[in-house]
């Protein structure tokens, strides 16, 4: 009962969060938003016994990417986004294209619901931190080493992303640019002699 | 009384619904971003529903990599706004039009 009543909150809540975070123009509104929905979740996995992933959702989650959204967003002083003028049909578009989802979505709850009813495991071993953990470094362990090497290229990436060009490369790629910008004719010909 | 695997499936589909409209309504590209995250956080719940209502703990390891790539898009979608904003001075989506022309 207790957890149906905790479930019916903190999906409310979630769904709420969601909708305040796309409604929002203000980035900093939307993130604190998000915050909530990632919140909700982490206690909706305790619902579902579920405990390492609850934890590993506030730290991963909450803790390291929400801030640096957060960081980015205060760092660019970002001004509240514009309403949209231009491109109106896309409001058409994702109306309809939301709409088709969640049909699609009651569609799923339809079908699970006529579907023969899943007696629960009381087994709340799964989801602790032994089980992942032997079930990671055993049977998974190849996935997890690519996760690694994707992390390292990640963290290469947005240095070499980041990173500000020293004043002569800069020269460079400012004057490349420009010698580029300042041929359109023979890129033209070019373009007609292929 | 536990809520029904339906129930987890029926709040996961909403999420990610909100999550793919806001992609498309929002205009800046951290609000895009965040919606990402949003319809991430949406497929991970279903991973633990399927995994607590069929005991395996497949789900939860698949959830832990999901967030790994999370976190990896996080460093590098940030890492290309910054860029672009130093370029353009703008979050706007539709000022990324270089390569049209």
């Amino acid at each position: 009962m207790a957890t149906s009543a905790l479930f019916f909150l903190f999906a409310g809540l979630a769904i709420a969060c969601a909708i305040s975070m796309v409604y929002h123009r203000n980035p900093i509104y939307s993130a604190i938003s998000l915050i909530g929905v990632f919140v909700s979740l982490s206690v909706l996995y305790v619902t579902l016994a579920a405990t390492f992933i609850a934890a590993v959702q506030i730290l991963i989650y909450a803790g390291a990417i929400m801030v640096l959204v957060v960081f980015v967003i205060m760092l660019l002083n970002m001004d509240e986004d514009k309403p949209l003028n231009r491109l109106r049909y896309l409001y058409a578009v994702g109306g309809g294209l939301g709409l088709i989802l969640l049909i699609q979505t009651f569609f799923i709850f339809y079908a699970v619901m006529r579907a023969p009813k899943q007696a629960i495991n009381e087994d709340v071993t799964v989801g602790n931190t032994l089980s992942i953990g032997s079930a990671m470094y055993t049977e998974y362990l190849l996935p997890v080493e690519i996760v690694g090497i994707l992390l390292l290229m990640a963290v290469i990436g947005g240095v070499i992303l980041v990173r500000k060009l020293s004043q002569p490369q800069m020269e460079m790629v400012v004057n490349s640019e420009l010698e580029t910008r300042n041929e359109p004719a023979e890129s033209d010909d070019y373009r007609v002699a292929l | 009384m536990e809520p029904s695997l339906a129930a987890y499936l029926a709040l996961s589909g909403i999420l990610f619904t909100i999550g793919a409209v806001g992609v498309i309504f929002k205009r800046n590209a951290i609000g895009m971003f965040m919606c990402i995250e949003l319809m991430l956080n949406a497929v991970n719940l279903t991973f633990v529903a399927f995994s607590r209502y069929y005991s395996d703990v497949t789900g939860q390891l698949f959830v832990f990599m999901v967030m790994s790539v999370a976190a990896a898009e996080a460093a590098v979608g940030l890492g290309i706004i910054i860029s672009f904003f130093r370029n353009r001075v703008s979050m706007d989506v539709d000022d990324a039009s270089i390569l049209k022309n």
